[in-house]
């Protein structure tokens, strides 16, 4: 399934509903495009919601690192939504639950942003 | 050969869809195998790293190499072969990618992945003079008791075979 990402305001932050496959070639990028578009419209503080993200390969998952890291150079914060059983293994497994702040609930997400 | 194994060779262009070509090629012989769902889930990851490996380091994405594919399904695993005609690497010197200095870093995870959702891997100079991963995965029926994996995603990556 080719990767979708659309996003929306919420208490000041964007949450980027991602769907599909986070892998080599278009997700990838699409990923990349959308968080640059955000950093270009001055969106710092992001909220990525993979709810409907259940595939990640290491492609997506230096995508990620990426992100979080350009949004941290921009004096931003990105943080994870929901992930699913198999990307929360694979950041568990990749000890990338270390670096990236997971939310399993919304509001909780947002309210950490204050 | 033996009569009951099978051997499937596929050549592969260098180029991003033949990472999603081979995994779903190498996932409809692991669930016609007898794989679960985690352990074809585990195969198929194997594969796309192993086919990124090969398309972005070994062959430096240029189209006019080639990589080469090949599956075997004996009694007892499945045994997948990727080679490369890029100019082979060693092993050893791959940064571990969950040491601490490298947690951020933005690419290398790959063998780290294969190893960890395989129960054999290594890589050995081809005939190609590039690198060839070969790794494997016991079959359900051959006593592999972990089948639909309780067990591997959270599991240290085995040391080369």
């Amino acid at each position: 399934m080719a990767l979708r990402a659309t996003y929306r305001d919420a208490s000041g932050v964007t949450v980027v509903d991602i769907s599909g496959r986070i892998t080599l070639g278009e997700g990838s990028a699409l990923l990349r495009k959308t968080i640059r578009e955000l950093l270009d419209e001055q969106r710092t503080l992001i909220l990525l919601n993979l709810a409907d993200v259940d595939y990640i390969d290491s492609s997506g998952i230096g995508e990620l690192v990426s992100a979080y890291m350009g949004v941290k150079n921009r004096g931003g914060t990105m943080k994870l939504l929901q992930l699913t059983k198999k990307v929360h293994d694979l950041l568990q497994l990749t000890k990338l639950f270390t670096v990236f702040e997971v939310y399993s609930d919304e509001n909780s997400a947002l309210r950490s942003y204050r | 050969m033996a009569e009951d194994s099978k051997h499937l060779e596929v050549t592969l262009e260098t180029q991003v869809e033949s990472v999603n070509l081979a995994e779903e090629m190498c996932l409809r012989v692991a669930e016609a195998a007898g794989f679960g769902e985690d352990d074809c889930y585990r195969i198929g990851m194997s594969v796309r790293e192993g086919v990124i490996n090969a398309f972005h380091y070994g062959n430096e994405e240029r189209p006019e190499k080639k990589i080469h594919l090949t599956l075997d399904l004996t009694p007892e695993k499945m045994i997948i072969h990727v080679l490369d005609e890029g100019k082979g690497f060693d092993l050893g010197s791959v940064p571990d990618p969950v040491a601490e200095e490298n947690l951020l870093s933005t690419s290398g995870r790959g063998i780290f992945l294969m190893r960890a959702f395989m129960d054999e891997f290594k890589v050995v100079p081809g005939r190609t003079g590039g690198a060839e991963i070969i790794m494997s995965k016991k079959l359900p029926s051959a006593g592999n008791p972990a089948t639909n994996g309780e067990s591997g995603h959270g599991a240290a990556p085995k040391q080369e075979a």
